[in-house]
């Protein structure tokens, strides 16, 4: 069988065409009989080595079958040209609530964060909506995957939920969340407790300050919880080890807690400040619990002793100015840079789904102020996949790993690039999406004068 | 997520991520710091040459094209001279631009840095009286750092918690300057508007405070109807006056000032410019007819996401559209809002700008423009005029920014590449002139900042600890309040955390 070639078109093209077997916009279609496609002839940056200029990638059942320079053709194939073209791993957002928030002001919308300060039991798999309509608006710009996370810390009237609950690994593409599930539980999220004088009380529309006694003590109160709480997990765990179920009474917080104990469970803990991301090193590093650091907005103070403590950072936002007043101007985009050179993992996550289709430029926008490139790209590819325990199938462009790529015109950090066509789980999938939709229907409004009002 | 701390009279802070709580909290030093140390540095710089030399840079003059290897001149603030192979007098002051990009200054126009205090007097519907002009405070650290971002011009802006907010001003960002110079000269006086969800107070009330009018869209449209009938009788008591005192009619009484009909009054005469926060199609529509109705002019409709869809009414109007990059989704009434939002409008006839709302957003607004080229297929210099051109005609400036054209404010931005590229940095920022940001010389002076905060960290330790010892020598130390020591206002919590009401 000759291999047939898929026209050069951009990847919105291909929602059109169903006879090149594209997943529709909501998720994957029926399984094709045979799902094997080439990449021919375009520069393929690997991530596993130096990029194959002029390289074939070879797709076969969901998985990476071949990459190089000199791979043939596969006769079953369907063929994209890739002539002109660059190849990447898909993108990774490393922390954001895509999938669990729709609209960010309309609470019936918005299922990142329940009721109660510690709830482990709660998986983020179980509220991601899979018709989302801002899942593929973010995938239109290359993101491939998602750490879909439960949130606390906040709320109006100061929520301060400290366990919002385990964030999920999620492909972006599928009709239910079983086709879009990559790790159920992938970290436990803990919004470290902050200390806080000066807080916004929603109670009373008013600024509220509390002398540091007071907010100190709520503090200590909240950390001697944590360690209660995971010491009675730990008993639990011993629990589970020794006897069978029947022996004791079945507890839903701490059987989810065990894998932490466990130490096979990161913790995910979102932490801005200098105090209290030192606080929660020092705490994890006691209790021997596997920790990633999230959003990190001052972790450049602490580098040392992350680096130390072999502790990876999941960086916020980095076109946000830095919360210090006193801080350098470009501190945001620095951090990241410090934290490289200080040996620390980092990754770039948007925390926040509409805005989840920034994470290149999050990327990019730290590279002048000391990010090498190299790392800058694989922040948002390779190291979240290693930071959540998925090298072995995320990440790089590999002959075995799951086939999750883009296909540009450009590098994929840069502003103009396009991303012409998107693979997930193996599949051709398409980069169509509501703005799309809605430039393409407003495209056509007649020029005509219509509007009177007598 | 929702943020723990939203500043002192915010309503509203809907929109944002759990990744942009809490910016400023908790006990910090004054930032008056930087401000007095860069004050010092730059008011030297002020009285030095008034002529300058750019030069070999990479000119992208945004009206006259691009030229390569090219300079300017820059004589008293001004520019002078714009072209190949210019040479400097005796005593100018030359910066080597080889190899970097030379624009106009970025103007954002819409803008809430500069503020002392909260954005919105929303305690009242109609609060056309309040003033941004009363409250600038040149110490607020947003102003450096939207500078170092390539800012030299902004429209600061009421919030948007009611439907008539109050007066704008235009202001250059000239760090270390007092509050009097921060206006932007002869810039025509402007007043702040909002329909939609936030002046009608969706999804919020203050508990036990009574809810304000107007709750809904159509509330919203009569709050305009009544605030400019009032706007009319007052100008005919005026009128009326002026008449009868001209026909030398003895014993008048004029009618008494109403400063929150004048600034209306001002709008029907052309005098001030309108910039109505807005977001869906409808409610645009909706607001071209009061403004039709009452024969004035609207001059900028500002987020306008949904003005895509109306891109020709707003054309015909007359009116600018000054919109984000792509924010999308943080409300109801952003639910349809699409990147493609300014190529389409261009396309169609409206002068587009693109603006931040929000003091982080601002520094990079270079690239929010670029993004227009990505969404919607603008060229380079098109996406430019988002940021440069547009904004300074939508403020009625084009004759003074917007450009690198003889005789216009020497307002410029030299960055390192194309500032449309995201790997671009401002290198140095000049506003008349006189360069306000350098980026080697800012980091050239972070050892000496840490180090005085150091000693102002160790002063203020000494002092609290002398307080504590009762035999200690009286009037030696005061005592530390739980926040530290005294803010200067700019340190005041920041109003404008909030793009839903801002």
């Amino acid at each position: 069988m000759k291999p047939r070639l898929i026209p050069f078109a951009v990847a919105t093209m291909l929602a059109l065409a169903p006879s090149l077997r594209t997943r529709a916009a909501a998720g994957a279609g029926a399984p094709a009989p045979s799902r094997v496609y080439a990449i021919r002839g375009a520069k393929v940056v690997t991530l596993a080595g130096p990029p194959v200029e002029n390289g074939t990638v070879v797709i076969r059942d969901g998985k990476i079958a071949a990459v190089g320079a000199s791979v043939d053709v596969p006769a079953d194939a369907q063929v994209i040209d890739g002539k002109g073209l660059e190849v990447y791993p898909g993108l990774f957002d490393a922390v954001t609530d895509l999938g669990l928030t729709e609209v960010e002001a309309v609470n019936a919308t918005v299922d990142t964060t329940d009721v109660g300060t510690y709830n482990p039991q709660l998986v983020a798999m179980t509220a991601v909506h899979p018709a989302s309509e801002l899942i593929p608006v973010a995938r239109a710009n290359g993101i491939t995957h998602a750490l879909a996370t439960p949130l606390g810390g906040g709320g109006f009237g100061g929520g301060g939920e400290v366990i919002p609950g385990q964030a999920s690994v999620i492909n972006l593409a599928g009709w239910t969340i079983e086709e879009m599930l990559v790790r159920r539980s992938a970290a436990m999220v803990v919004s470290w407790p902050t200390m806080q004088t000066r807080t916004f009380d929603f109670s009373t529309f008013s600024v509220r300050e509390r002398p540091f006694t007071e907010v100190k003590q709520e503090y200590d109160k909240r950390i001697n919880e944590l360690v209660d709480l995971i010491t009675r997990a730990r008993h639990y765990a011993q629990a589970m080890d020794k006897g069978s179920v029947a022996n004791y009474d079945r507890d839903l917080k701490l059987e989810a807690l065990a894998p932490v104990v466990r130490g096979q469970l990161p913790l995910l803990v979102v932490a801005e400040g200098k105090r209290e991301t030192r606080s929660a090193v020092e705490f994890c590093d006691k209790q021997k619990l596997k920790m990633i650091l999230a959003g990190g907005s001052e972790s450049y103070k602490v580098r040392d002793l992350l680096a130390a403590k072999h502790i990876p950072v999941i960086l916020g936002r980095t076109q946000e100015l830095p919360q210090d007043e006193d801080a350098p101007y470009d501190q945001s985009y620095a951090t990241a840079g410090q934290l490289a050179a200080a040996g620390i993992k980092i990754a770039f996550a948007s925390f926040n789904a509409s805005f989840s289709r920034r994470l290149p430029y999050q990327a990019a926008n730290c590279v002048p102020y000391g990010l090498p490139y190299e790392d800058a790209l694989k922040a948002v590819t390779l190291y979240p996949a290693q930071i959540l325990g998925l090298a072995d199938q995320l990440g790089t462009i590999e002959a075995g790993k799951m086939a999750d790529l883009i296909v540009t015109d450009g590098d994929p950090l840069a502003i103009p690039t396009q991303v012409r066509y998107l693979f997930i789980n193996g599949e051709l999938t398409s980069t169509d999406n509501k703005h799309l939709q809605l430039y393409e229907k407003y495209r056509q409004r007649p020029r005509e004068e219509k509007w009177t009002d007598g | 997520m929702k943020p723990l701390e939203c500043g002192s009279s915010l309503p509203l802070c809907l929109h944002r991520s759990f990744a942009s709580r809490k910016r400023k909290g908790g006990s910090k030093l004054p930032h008056s710091i930087a401000a007095v140390v860069l004050l010092a540095v730059f008011a030297v710089r002020v009285q030095a040459a008034d002529v300058t030399l750019i030069k070999n840079g990479t000119i992208l003059t945004v009206t006259k094209s691009t030229i390569e290897n090219g300079d300017v001149l820059i004589r008293d603030g001004k520019i002078a001279e714009v072209g190949k192979g210019l040479t400097a007098p005796e005593g100018a002051k030359v910066i080597d631009a080889t190899g970097q990009y030379v624009m106009p200054g970025i103007i954002d126009c819409h803008s809430h840095i500069a503020v002392a205090g909260s954005v919105n007097e929303g305690s009242i519907s109609v609060s056309s009286m309040a003033n941004i002009a009363d409250v600038l405070n040149p110490e607020d650290i947003d102003i450096y750092r939207d500078l170092a971002g390539g800012v030299t011009a902004a429209n600061v802006l009421h919030g948007s918690a009611n439907p008539i907010g109050g007066q704008t001003q235009v202001i250059k960002l000239r760090w270390g300057k007092p509050a009097k110079d921060l206006p932007f000269e002869g810039a025509l006086p402007g007043i702040k508007f909002a329909l939609g969800e936030n002046p009608k107070r969706s999804g919020f009330s203050v508990p036990g405070a009574s809810r304000r009018y107007p709750a809904t869209r159509m509330g919203v449209m009569d709050v305009y109807r009544e605030a400019f009938s009032e706007a009319l009788d007052y100008k005919k008591a005026w009128d009326d006056y002026n008449r009868r005192k001209a026909a030398g009619e003895p014993n008048l009484i004029p009618p008494r000032r109403d400063l929150k009909l004048e600034p209306l009054l001002e709008v029907l005469e052309g005098k001030r410019l309108v910039h109505i926060h807005c977001y869906r199609a409808d409610e645009i529509l909706q607001m071209i007819r009061v403004a039709e109705e009452f024969h004035f002019k609207v001059a900028t409709f500002q987020h306008v996401l949904e003005g895509y869809q109306v891109a020709d009414e707003i054309a015909r109007h007359g009116a600018g559209a000054s919109t984000f990059s792509d924010w999308w989704a943080y409300k109801m009434e952003a639910y349809d809002a699409i990147p493609y939002n300014a190529a389409m409008m261009t396309e169609r006839g409206v002068v587009v700008s693109v603006n931040s709302d929000d003091a982080s957003e601002a520094t990079h607004l270079n690239q929010e423009a670029a993004k227009s080229m990505k969404w919607g297929g603008l060229s380079h210099d098109e996406a430019l005029k988002l940021v440069t051109l547009n904004p300074a005609i939508q403020l009625h400036l084009a004759d003074r920014v917007g450009s690198i054209e003889t005789g216009k404010d020497a307002d410029i931005d030299i960055y390192d590449k194309d500032p449309l590229s995201v790997y671009a940095v401002a290198q140095k920022v000049l506003i008349d002139g006189q360069v306000y940001f350098d980026r080697q010389q800012d980091i050239a002076h972070r050892a000496e900042l840490e180090k005085e905060k150091k000693a102002l960290i160790e002063k203020e330790k000494k002092a609290a600890e002398a307080a504590k010892k009762p035999e200690g020598p009286k009037g030696t130390a005061r005592k530390p309040g739980p926040l530290g020591p005294p803010k200067p206002p700019g340190a005041a919590p920041k109003p404008s955390e909030s793009k839903a009401e801002s």
